[in-house]
């Protein structure tokens, strides 16, 4: 077992596991992207990023693919990990605005802005159906392709593998393209449309203790909130 | 992007499709077993092709037992491989920051202009591949420009023209155009170390390099020029032009060719100690004066490579 300090909990967790199974454990969200149970952790998006180390040692590590370490110091969301996350999320908005999940992260972390180039692409290469492909369908049909901005996913060659089974996982997984986010206004590159929804338990009270879709859902805590002050007074 | 262009080339690519056969098992055969031998694969099939054919990354995949998806993402990452087949003559133009700001991309675009194609593609007459990099460490010789192995420095647009057809006709002497490239050598003889240099015979006025040489019974000796990238040289009797010689060490008889052949005319080079650690190869063909430093000490000859 080792011990470390998550957000000054201390914790002991087993050896070999990551950064991010320790703060799962402890119950302290991190957000991610890239990552899934059941594949290897790939480190690509780095939306998971937490904060190790004090002082002038401290450094940004991806928690998906940091090993625990004994004495080890996290702060999953520290001024310098939120500010680096939100420009991530920003850079993945700028380059792939009709993910629904990362529409959905940017919304959760108040992005408020998009200053780069405005551009549509249909891939942000997570890697997730690539490994998705090889290890759980155990096909190896799809892999990375090139390098540097000519970097791509595909079939070798660009024919139809003879390895792919037409299973779909590749789809299934892939925040890119699984789901649409149908923003009204292309142009403007962050829609917050459905996460910044209010709630419909906000709306009708008959609904005040059901468990929300909304993950965080406050809107039920809010209402209640009021009415205990409402009963205070 | 290479991918499209790959495809038109489906049908030339069967008559390729024999060859592949011979030489790839063989290729394989010699890595067998080895850790991470792939890249090794790769690049002895891009020597023997002059790109990766299609048929023999398929053939690795199916003899190697790796993935496709593994092999083709090695394929496509590395700028050394080509998946299309390359032309006679490699022109590779230096697109680095101090060529850019002495104009390479004027001189890149003149030479897309004469040749007709844009980067990375291969000429109809599969004579010319233009390829950009973005830097070759010759910064101080800007803009670079490097056709089938030989440095272009200082490259105007007006001289394009001139190389092109250089490298076409196969008597391409970078050194010659340019003789701010010229220095002299100090050479030894790769077997017993001896000094090559005839300081009683002058050319160029410096002490000639002198050899041994011997075609069709007759031999005598060959005295060339010292200073790298001048062709003089003076021979003791006729050579018939166009022959090769063989060349030999006048100390120890030990003879200094075949170890590499010609890149212009597949003769044998012969190889000599510089010192200061390199070997300088020339072409023992009369009438080719393809030359060539290699700073490298692994493509020394064995014995000289040793002991640097």
């Amino acid at each position: 077992m080792i011990t470390l300090k998550i957000n000054g909990v201390t914790a002991a967790v087993e050896e070999g596991s990551t950064i991010l199974d320790a703060a799962g454990f402890l119950g302290f969200p991190i957000p991610t992207l890239c990552h899934m149970e059941g594949l290897t952790p790939y480190g690509a998006c780095r939306i998971c990023i937490v904060e190790i180390g004090e002082g002038v040692q401290a450094k940004l590590v991806s928690s998906c693919t940091y090993p625990v370490a004994e004495g080890m110091k996290v702060r999953t969301a520290s001024k310098r990990v939120l500010r680096a996350r939100k420009m991530i999320l920003e850079l993945l908005l700028a380059s792939c605005p009709q993910s629904k999940v990362i529409q959905d992260l940017a919304s959760a972390h108040g992005v408020r802005q998009q200053r780069f180039k405005q551009e549509h692409e249909d891939c942000i290469l997570c890697g997730l159906c690539v490994r998705m492909c090889k290890e759980q369908m155990m096909a190896g049909a799809i892999g990375f392709r090139s390098r540097g901005e000519k970097r791509s996913i595909g079939t070798p060659f660009d024919i139809k593998s003879e390895t792919c089974r037409l299973c779909g996982g590749c789809i299934y997984v892939c925040p890119a393209c699984q789901l649409r986010c149908t923003y009204t206004e292309p142009d403007k590159a962050i829609c917050g449309g459905c996460a910044n929804l209010p709630p419909p338990c906000a709306e009708k009270e008959a609904f005040d203790d059901m468990m929300c879709y909304m993950n965080p859902c406050v809107a039920c805590e809010i209402e209640k909130d009021a009415k205990t002050a409402n009963m205070m007074e | 992007m290479s991918l499209t262009a790959n495809k038109p080339s489906g049908g030339h690519g069967n008559t390729e499709e024999k060859v592949n056969l011979k030489a790839i098992p063989e290729i394989l055969k010699r890595h067998a077993g080895e850790r991470g031998s792939l890249i090794p694969i790769l690049e002895d099939i891009q020597t023997v092709y002059g790109y990766l054919p299609e048929e023999a990354l398929k053939l690795v995949v199916s003899e190697t037992g790796r993935s496709a998806t593994d092999v083709y993402g090695v394929a496509t990452f590395y700028r050394a491989f080509s998946l299309t087949p390359r032309g006679r003559h490699l022109v590779c133009v230096c697109l680095g920051t101090a060529c850019h700001v002495r104009g390479a991309s004027a001189i890149a675009e003149e030479l897309k202009l004469q040749l007709g194609i844009s980067d990375g593609e291969t000429t109809a007459d599969k004579e010319f591949t233009l390829e950009t990099v973005n830097c070759l460490g010759a910064c101080a010789l800007g803009p670079v420009v490097v056709i089938d192995g030989h440095y272009f420095s200082k490259v105007r647009k007006s001289r394009i023209r001139q190389m092109l057809e250089d490298a076409r006709s196969g008597c391409i002497n970078s050194s010659a155009t340019d003789s701010s490239s010229m220095f002299p050598v100090t050479v030894n003889c790769p077997v017993c170390k001896g000094g090559l240099m005839d300081e009683n015979f002058t050319l160029d006025s410096l002490p000639a390099i002198q050899l041994s040489i011997s075609s069709a019974g007759v031999s005598g000796r060959l005295r060339l020029s010292s200073l790298y990238g001048s062709p003089e040289c003076a021979v003791e009797y006729d050579v018939p032009a166009g022959s090769a010689v063989e060349v030999s060490c006048p100390h120890c008889k030990a003879a200094l060719s075949g170890a590499l052949s010609c890149s212009s005319c597949a003769a044998p080079m012969a190889s000599l100690d510089v010192q200061g650690g390199a070997v300088l190869h020339f072409c023992s063909r009369r009438g080719c004066h393809n030359r060539s430093l290699d700073l490298t000490p692994s493509s020394c000859l064995p014995e000289g490579g040793g002991a640097k």
